[in-house]
């Protein structure tokens, strides 16, 4: 490696660092003494740092993925159903039955060569994303000799047999498939929409008839400025097509910086041509990814230079509610609301997910997440960054990448991976200050070049995606196969905490389609409000006391006697409302209380 | 961890912003390549002179057209040789190989900004332009060793032509640019150079069966999309200083 590739501006870091300091940087970044820092390299045997979780296994990845060099085998996303995980690979995918979490079986590896490959699952149907140049209708390896051969868009399997996959359809689109969302047809339970997010320009019209890059974002026959949408009849998959684009970019300019408002500039001295100028002062014409929150008709799209706001009421109409930027991140990548819809955590894939970006002098605010608000008015307001606190090394291709909500009742917590920076749980209950509460991170793939050594491309690993799912964290890792992780109760996680968010079971989960998160009437989840309660010393100690007393008291009893004990507590609450610093927090608790005193015979 | 060296630090000309107490422990952390003998020209090192590019015209930023472009590409690189059935072409090789010169002098230009007076905002982008190319540099590099082709350094671009790249009349201006008038022509020239980089993706894809291995791919795609975006910003961060 050049040494001129490890220098860097030192005058624009120290500029960095002094704006690092403004409003929005919360956290120390980054930290000399994180256990994450200086890990021993190695594919199956590298250091392990991990705090606040346990690692349960590491299914490895069937032999025909089994290569670490560059991208071509790489595990990429994740679904879930049942007792079953979906794994994405540059290849092909790979369909995990989970039943006994220490013993993962691999039910079925499909080889098809389809970048990038993410996943999504509904039903029988899993649908997978393709983008790259190479992928082929048919599937097999050696490259598209023939353009009509290529297959860029989603393809629809048949996995009601999981042991045994079947291709039903392949759904070609003008800009491929990067990731795609699914989001349900706001009545018929029987049609689903797909959201496509095609990252690159149009396909030249001869090889797929329709497609055209143009500078108007308008102008309905332009293949750019929107994301292509799919409708799928559940019952009839080989009927899917492209019903129509979602055009959500229009009227937006150039990105401003943070803070300010999107404003038209007009091409000016230096551009080359008008159409190409004009392309350019029209803003982001895609996005990489797009979150959909279906219950609340909400969808945050990870647009190039913009965070969007999207009300999905109409999926086949998308309405634009707002946009941000923030020109310190590179390519906003994607989004993870929180369950009440009153907030947003944005990603940025700095550098694509390839490239080292998370050693010393990487600034905190580039390649990071971010917290934004959403109002009552649907604006987005932003808040603060976070990144990973470690200095990790040049080895390691690390940046913030996808993750998901954990069901902890109170608050606000997500699961991420950060590609070879391992996993994380933050929680961003308060948007201003985005916090760690575990991670977990081995040490990178490749040991250091030898000096003077010739040094090939090294392998990128690391985890793609992490994700809560009925009580564990499933992480993809690109090079190492699926790892299944624990969460611990700590000192930022209670048991009760962790035990509630345990008690949240779902049948299907995409991340890209966030569910809204519904705990039962529970014991655990009364015992997390107040937990959180007297974390924040939100009552006083005594009261504190008192209340988990009661509350212990009313689970032994039975019947129409916990029932009134419960109720008591609930009416005992109301004074506390105004004593607390913590309001939100006691009604928490009175509402799971109530809740378990309906749901007592 | 990398290592650094105190010495290399000292080398690094100072200024008086440079004077604070963080500094130390920054170009400790941020300046080395004691120790590896390595030439690499950055702006405080060299005369931008004597690495003039070779001169390719006035049109080196305009008018993208493929065909124009195509009698333009100069290099002194080696020939390429592939195994037969390979998934990578000669065109792969070229883009990859020219690319890194591409993203050379593109650091080159983010280097001279450090010295330039230029504003807090076009710093922070220089720093944003030079730590993802620089990265994509190494990953280039790595990709053709591995394919067992000639890997240029970063002083390459010296030798090559290519769309966007700065003439030597350019960067001497850029070169002697101060404060505004530096943000104003670093954008300017950014914006072509950038251009430059997504035209040569787009002759990439249009080679036959060029661009589908992969990592290239994965490469191209990236390397297209993190410019558009940079292209708009830069358009916004020039009408802001007009």
């Amino acid at each position: 490696m050049e040494c001129f590739t490890m220098r860097v501006f030192a005058l624009a870091s120290l500029s960095a660092l002094v704006l690092a300091a403004a409003p929005l940087a919360a956290q120390t970044y980054p930290s000399a003494t994180d256990p994450r820092n200086n890990l021993k390299p190695g594919l199956h045997d590298a250091g392990i740092a991990i705090q606040g979780m346990r690692l349960i296994t590491t299914a490895p990845k069937p032999p025909a993925f089994d290569s670490i060099r560059g991208l071509t085998f790489v595990n990429s996303d994740l679904a879930f159903r049942g007792n079953l995980v979906y794994q994405g690979n540059f290849a092909g995918f790979v369909i995990y039955d989970v039943s006994n979490p220490e013993r993962p079986q691999i039910l079925s590896t499909v080889e098809c060569i389809t970048s990038q490959g993410d996943p999504s699952i509904v039903g029988n149907l899993l649908f997978v994303s393709a983008e790259g140049a190479g992928n082929r209708n048919d599937c097999a390896k050696g490259g598209v000799q023939d353009p009509a051969d290529h297959m860029a868009g989603v393809r629809i399997y048949d996995v009601s047999n999981p042991r045994a996959p079947r291709l039903v359809k392949n759904v070609q689109t003008c800009k491929g498939s990067h990731t795609h969302t699914v989001i349900p047809h706001p009545t018929d339970r029987g049609t689903i929409y797909i959201y496509v997010s095609g990252s690159q320009g149009a396909r030249p019209e001869t090889e797929l008839a329709g497609c055209r890059n143009g500078a108007d974002p308008a102008d309905e026959t332009n293949s750019l400025y929107r994301l292509d949408v799919i409708k799928v009849p559940l019952a009839r998959p080989q009927d899917a097509e492209v019903v129509t684009g979602a055009r959500i970019f229009t009227g937006l300019g150039p990105a401003p910086a943070r803070g300010g408002r999107a404003r038209p500039v007009r091409a000016a001295a230096g551009a080359d041509s008008a159409e190409m100028a004009q392309m350019r002062m029209n803003g982001p014409r895609n996005c990489h990814d797009v979150t959909a929150y279906p219950a609340m008709n909400l969808l945050a799209g990870a647009c190039s230079s913009y965070g969007i706001l999207v009300d999905i009421s109409n999926p086949e109409k998308p309405v634009r509610l707002d946009a941000v930027a923030d020109t310190n991140f590179s390519l906003w990548h994607t989004a993870v609301f929180s369950n009440d819809g009153k907030k947003v955590v944005f990603t940025d894939e700095w550098g694509g997910g390839t490239s080292p970006n998370c050693q010393a002098q990487h600034p905190l605010e580039m390649g990071g997440n971010t917290t934004l608000m959403i109002g009552a008015d649907r604006r987005l307001t932003q808040h603060a960054y976070f990144k990973i606190p470690t200095a990790q090394t040049p080895q390691e291709n690390c940046v913030s990448h996808n993750g998901g909500l954990i069901p902890v009742p109170g608050r606000d917590i997500m699961v991420q991976g950060w590609y070879q920076g391992g996993v994380n749980v933050i929680d961003f209950t308060d948007p201003d200050k985005p916090f760690e509460i575990a991670f977990f991170d081995r040490g990178p793939v490749d040991a250091a070049p030898v000096e003077g050594q010739a040094r090939g491309r090294g392998a990128i690993a690391g985890s793609w995606g992490a994700y809560w799912y009925n009580g564990l964290i499933y992480s993809a890792e690109m090079a190492r196969g699926l790892d299944i992780l624990e969460l611990l109760p700590s000192e930022h996680l209670s048991a009760n905490e962790l035990a509630a968010a345990k008690l949240v079971m779902m049948e299907e989960y995409n991340p890209q389609s966030q569910p809204k998160l519904e705990w039962p009437a529970a014991f655990p989840v009364a015992r997390s409000f107040l937990d959180q309660l007297a974390r924040g010393n939100a009552l006083p100690a005594a009261r504190l006391a008192e209340l988990a007393s009661a509350i212990d008291a009313a689970e032994r009893m039975t019947g129409t006697a916990r029932r009134g004990a419960l109720t008591n507590i609930v009416t005992s609450l109301r004074r506390d409302l105004e004593g607390s610093s913590d309001a939100a927090r006691v009604r928490g608790l009175a509402d799971a209380l109530r809740g378990l005193a309906m749901a007592t015979n | 961890m990398m290592h650094f060296s105190q010495d290399d630090a000292d080398r690094r000309p100072r200024r008086a912003r440079t004077a604070l107490l963080a500094v130390t422990a920054l170009l400790l952390l941020l300046g080395a390549c004691a120790g590896r003998g390595s030439a690499i020209a950055t702006p405080a090192a060299s005369t931008t002179a004597a690495g003039a590019p070779p001169s390719q015209g006035e049109d080196a930023h305009a008018g993208h057209d493929a065909d124009a472009h195509a009698g333009h590409v100069m290099h002194d690189l080696p020939p390429v040789t592939l195994p037969a059935g390979s998934l990578v072409t000669e065109a792969d090789v070229r883009f990859m190989q020219m690319m890194i010169g591409h993203h050379a002098q593109a650091v080159y230009m983010t280097r001279l900004a450090e010295h330039a007076g230029a504003s807090d905002r076009v710093l922070k982008l220089a720093q944003k332009i030079d730590l993802s190319q620089a990265g994509e540099i190494a990953l280039m590099q790595g990709w053709l060793v591995d394919y067992g082709q000639h890997a240029p350094d970063t002083d390459s671009w010296r030798r090559m032509s290519m769309p966007g790249m700065l003439t030597a009349a350019q960067l001497e201006q850029l070169s002697a640019a101060r404060g505004r008038d530096f943000d104003r022509l670093f954008l300017r020239l950014m914006i072509a150079h950038h251009e430059g980089a997504i035209q040569m993706v787009a002759d990439l894809l249009k080679s036959p069966r060029a661009g589908q291995e992969v990592d290239i791919n994965v490469l191209a795609n990236e390397i297209e999309a993190a410019q558009l975006a940079e292209i708009e910003l830069m358009w916004q961060m020039l009408a802001e200083l007009r």
